[in-house]
């Protein structure tokens, strides 16, 4: 019997390189992370200041323009999205769950049919807000309300997903011993199956406020205002960031505003929210995710 | 806790009557099990009357049948052990007696099974109703990710029991023979517990809602010798207030602490290929195991099978 040598060179050759394709691809893709984040942080940092936060959008003064407006007008529809879909996201994850049982064919489909509803383009969405929420009979015109829903039903999705995910979680093990006790199925999922879930599904609530945020297309579908200069409210019309970030986008910079430069500010602002969601995601995930 | 002085009484009691004579074909382990049969703390039992009344059950998973036309009765004050080996059905017909096969959707029970004279399976019968009345303890020690005080809470709140909570939990715990080891840290979560107070933990929060009977799907086969032992021990005083069918694959267990046992063995349908369970043999425990009346209950407790 001869002695264990190491693997022929080849092999370990291919070994190595094969690493370091993978290596290069990961290099990449955060390569490209930090150079808009450190891209955004370069342009937007010069105007940054509590004045900016605070002031309406102005065409004439670049120290006295800010995002008041985009700023609440965001956290309105932020409000509205996270009062729509905590309940109805919950609610249809909760059934699909629990009660469908997933051999009938229209469970199935409705199944299926989540997942693609999750795929389509966001543009789409704003069209069926267009449509349904903003004009016809139960139109509300151009308002935070139908913008929110809008935006909500865009990401009703991640929702449902994410707390599918959480609910099948939690080991069929708690039920039975739940109803073995005499506990109703309704107890059982009231009181044992939802508060072992409830990290798993603030994690994905979170998720989808944070890619709602920073849609743009919907909005501009629906009738966004480009300039406002007041605090929007539930049935005003209003403006968001990525709105406000389109529009100075697309000035060209005049002798008093470079809007350009505002535009980058407020990107700034925007990621800045983003990442601090997206922390929050993680760290309730970490600080409260069930072992079993 | 019991005194231990008080069961060693009785061992020495009652251990000379219960030693049968031996066979002479039958093998060490076989002996060994009498033994135990023998060694076991045997309370005088006063068997009450009829709790269960089992005629012609068959349950079927999705059409397929598991267990065929099992047929017999379980008294008040007993602990009926139901053994054989795998795939035989007896966890099956265990969750029959308190309708948890209503939890899956392919399931189909019919026969008859009668709880103090009720069809269980009647159609005005509710399984929530027969789940108040009839506690069951799992395989794997099941806890709820919540305090030790919760834990035991939680039957009693959701069946809308009456009475201080405090005093019903400490009973529970002190019934479930787990109170000393954790009455000083009743609100911490019950997932730092041992594997062992982890069931008997379950064991308690079962009892604190009352029931007449208790249900044990292998409740040791998780824990250590030690843990085993403290179970073994809690559920021969049990016995005294409840009534408890037991499924094990402990033999041994069986020997120990049951007084009836139900053997359950596996055959392939001729036709199909389907394999089915059936009970082979329901007798008094010591009957079964110091003299055996079908071949196929000796030849799996002497380990010739199974």
């Amino acid at each position: 019997m001869s002695a264990i040598g190491s693997a022929p060179r080849a092999a370990r050759l291919r070994a190595g390189a094969f690493r370091g394709v993978l290596l290069a691809c990961l290099g990449l893709s955060v390569l490209m992370l930090v150079v808009i984040l450190v891209d955004i942080v370069l342009d937007g940092m010069d105007l940054i200041s509590l004045n900016f936060l605070t002031n309406y959008a102005s065409t004439f003064n670049q120290d006295e323009s800010g995002i008041r407006a985009a700023l609440l007008g965001t956290i309105w529809l932020m409000g509205v999205v996270a009062v729509f879909i905590v309940p109805v996201g919950v609610a249809t994850a909760v059934y699909l769950e629990e009660y469908a049982d997933s051999t009938r064919w229209f469970n199935r489909m409705i199944e299926v049919n989540i997942q693609n509803l999750a795929a389509v383009p966001s543009i789409v969405y704003g069209i069926l807000g267009l449509a349904f929420l903003v004009r016809g009979p139960f139109g509300q015109g151009n308002v935070v309300l139908a913008g929110g829903l809008t935006l909500g039903l865009l990401v009703l999705p991640v929702v449902i997903i994410a707390g599918r995910e959480a609910i099948r979680a939690v080991p069929s093990s708690i039920r039975e011993g739940s109803m073995a006790l005499g506990a109703t199925q309704w107890q059982t999922i009231r009181r044992q199956v939802l508060p072992a879930a409830i990290p798993g599904i603030a994690t994905g609530v979170i998720l989808a406020l944070s890619r709602a945020i920073g849609e743009t297309a919907p909005l501009i579908v629906v009738g966004a205002a480009t300039f406002v200069a007041f605090d929007p409210g539930l049935f005003s019309s209003f403006t968001a960031l990525p709105i406000q970030i389109f529009d100075w986008i697309g000035r060209p910079p005049n002798e008093n505003v470079d809007f350009p430069a505002l535009a980058a500010t407020a990107i700034l602002v925007l990621m800045i929210l983003l990442l601090a969601m997206n922390t929050v995601a993680i760290w309730l995930r970490n600080r409260y995710e069930q072992k079993w | 806790m019991t005194d231990p002085s008080h069961s060693g009484e009785q061992r020495a009691d009652q251990g000379q009557d219960a030693a049968a004579p031996p066979r002479g074909e039958r093998s060490q382990r076989a002996v060994a099990i009498a033994g135990a049969v023998a060694g076991h703390a045997r309370r005088p039992r006063s068997p009450g009357g009829v709790i269960f009344s089992i005629e012609g059950v068959d349950v079927s998973y999705g059409g397929k049948l598991a267990v065929r036309d099992v047929s017999f009765d379980i008294r008040e004050h007993e602990i009926t052990a139901l053994i054989g080996p795998s795939g035989c059905g007896k966890s099956t017909l265990l969750r029959c007696l308190n309708r948890m096969n209503d939890l899956i959707p392919a399931a189909k029970v019919t026969g008859t099974v009668d709880y103090h004279g009720q069809d269980l399976y009647g159609p005005q019968v509710d399984a929530v109703e027969v789940r108040k009345r009839i506690g069951m303890v799992f395989q794997k020690p099941n806890p709820f990710p919540k305090s030790i005080y919760d834990n035991i809470a939680f039957g009693p709140r959701v069946l809308g029991m009456k009475g201080e909570m405090d005093e019903i939990v400490e009973r529970a715990l002190r019934r479930g023979a787990v109170w000393d080891e954790v009455k000083d840290r009743l609100k911490t979560n019950a997932f730092g517990m041992s594997g062992g107070q982890q069931q008997r933990l379950c064991i308690a929060r079962a009892l604190a809602t009352d029931p007449d009977v208790i249900l044990m799907d292998e409740p040791c086969s998780a824990l250590d010798p030690i843990s085993t032992g403290k179970i073994e021990e809690l559920m021969t005083e049990l016995r005294e207030s409840y009534s408890i069918v037991i499924v094990t694959h402990n033999m041994q267990q069986a020997a120990r602490v049951s007084d009836i046992t139900a053997f359950f063995t596996v055959e392939a349908e001729d036709d199909s290929g389907n394999r089915v369970g059936r009970v082979v043999e329901h007798d008094e425990t010591e009957k079964m195991f110091t003299n055996p009346s079908d071949q196929r209950t000796e030849a799996y407790i002497t380990g010739r099978v199974g």
